[in-house]
């Protein structure tokens, strides 16, 4: 690992004057990620501020308004009741994710801001636009079994691996960004930006701003929803392909549902037009497979990930059953 | 130039005090050591093992605070102040843990490598709750691997601990 300075913020504005001073400093949380990518000389970061005694840990529903502090494990927030009760894809999909370890120190906010990796990407010795802009991409003509068919471009086909992420898009989650400017909040499929020509970009947070919270609002049908990953080992290992979904029913019909995908696109995909198919139709596996057709129309395959499209139309007709069961 | 004229070259190295196995420990460390590397180098505590040093074997599993972590993804300096156990802070003299004398009666293992941290893994797992079923602890066990595949007595072996931990 390379050299860098280490500092302890005290507070979330202190932890923001320092990174603006730096230029080139990461916060540390649970360091899962950032001290692995460290290690493989990725991330090489001149300043590492730790931020993983500041108060921004609590896990509260006030009203309807469900509000996860930054810091707040993987695994205390999966097993809070109140997520676990009031929106199940969330827990289900923390669960999924990591091992018991990582989930032990992994935190929300860090985990929001993963790199979207593969493994080229990860290996300094192949040509990555991500971590070297304008340098090219060994993965387009590589082994890309486990790359993204949906929200790629001619510079990057890395897959967002989180799947936390999948299920706050699905459930419509902001949010909370501390900048100099105060408080802001963003939707959470606003936080990600797709590769095009910048892979290196990521997300739209600006320098010196840092995640405080998410807030989720709990609804009825997100009591119904549900987390579906498909992996080549039953744990611990990223998904092929996920699925975040929720389904209201009403007098027989799909009233509102909603969708959104991991493992097989280059941010938290939200499938709006696979949404608003569902709206209206009556439950069962022809509306979930027209769904899943309208949800993957314009996945765009590799030579090793064309299985990606069929093994993600039926993990959304899976998981919709799966939903629609609980909310019959 | 003289030495003393030579600009100093500035402190990288930091205090850091943590309790390690029940007793206070201090430690002057760069900012790179990890918890992992602390232990082993610093410490004199080999019985944590560094396997993958990547967050993918579970080797280097210890409890923070109680709680299991991978000691090779953790800065040693953001663990300040915290309670560290690992696989020599758990026996009681010359009286084994209750879990680590169920890998012994239910022979979970072969090499014993990957055994501290399956070990500490499971300590937390079964304070965790998270260890009711077989199924339940293969999952919660995953972050462990074993090359020699002794997984089933290491399965039998958490089930047979969290019992004597009732």
């Amino acid at each position: 690992m390379r050299a860098f300075e280490y500092v302890v913020a005290d507070s979330p504005a202190a932890a923001r004057a320092l990174a603006r001073e730096s230029g080139d400093a990461r916060f540390y949380a649970g360091g899962t990620t950032l001290v692995d990518l460290m290690k493989s000389d990725v991330e090489r970061p001149g300043r590492v501020i730790d931020i993983s005694r500041l108060p921004l840990t609590a896990i509260e529903l006030r009203g309807d308004v469900l509000r996860i502090g930054a810091l707040a494990r993987n695994s205390d927030v999966a097993y809070d009741p109140a997520v676990a009760r009031r929106f199940p894809a969330v827990s289900e999909a923390l669960l999924s994710g990591a091992s018991g370890q990582i989930r032990n120190a992994a935190t929300i906010g860090g985990n929001l801001l993963q790199r979207t990796r593969c493994t080229y990407f990860r290996e300094t010795r192949w040509r990555c636009n991500k971590r070297e802009p304008g340098s090219g991409c060994d993965a387009l003509d590589g082994f890309n079994r486990g790359h993204a068919i949906l929200g790629t471009s001619d510079s990057c086909i890395a897959t967002y691996p989180g799947d936390l992420a999948v299920a706050l898009c699905a459930l419509s989650a902001n949010v909370i960004v501390e900048g100099d400017a105060g408080e802001r909040t963003v939707a959470l499929d606003e936080l990600y930006v797709l590769p095009g020509d910048r892979p290196e970009r990521e997300n739209t947070l600006a320098a010196g701003e840092l995640i405080t919270g998410i807030e989720l609002r709990a609804e009825p049908l997100y009591e119904h929803s549900h987390y579906l990953k498909i992996r080549d080992r039953a744990s611990y290992e990223f998904a092929l392909a996920s699925v975040a979904c929720a389904i209201e029913l009403e007098g027989g019909r799909i009233a509102r549902a909603r969708l959104a995908l991991g493992g097989v696109a280059t941010v938290p995909w939200r499938a709006r037009e696979a949404e608003d198919l569902l709206a209206g139709s009556p439950p069962g596996d022809a509306a979930y497979r027209r769904a899943a057709d309208a949800a993957l129309a314009g996945a765009r395959t590799r030579a090793h990930n064309g299985y990606k499209v069929e093994l993600a139309k039926r993990a959304i007709v899976r998981a919709l059953r799966t939903a629609c069961g609980g909310a019959a | 130039m003289r030495t003393s004229e030579r600009p100093a070259a500035p402190a990288r190295s930091l205090p850091l005090t943590l309790r390690l196995n029940g007793r206070d420990a201090t430690f002057t460390i760069e900012p790179e050591v990890t918890l992992l590397d602390l232990l082993r180098e610093r410490g004199g505590l080999t019985g944590t093992k560094k396997g993958c040093d990547r967050g993918q074997c579970g080797a280097c599993t210890v409890l923070v605070n109680g709680r299991r972590t991978l000691s090779c993804l953790a800065l040693a300096l953001a663990h300040a102040g915290d309670a560290i156990t690992t696989i020599e802070g758990l026996a009681d003299g010359d009286r084994l843990h209750p879990v680590q004398a169920a890998f012994v009666e239910h022979d979970a293992l072969q090499c014993g490598f990957c055994t501290p941290g399956q070990i500490l893994s499971a300590v937390g797992v079964i304070a965790e709750g998270r260890a009711r079923t077989d199924d339940e602890i293969r999952e919660a066990m995953s972050g462990n691997l074993c090359r020699c595949g002794a997984y089933p007595n290491i399965v039998a072996a958490v089930a047979a601990a969290r019992e004597a931990l009732r």
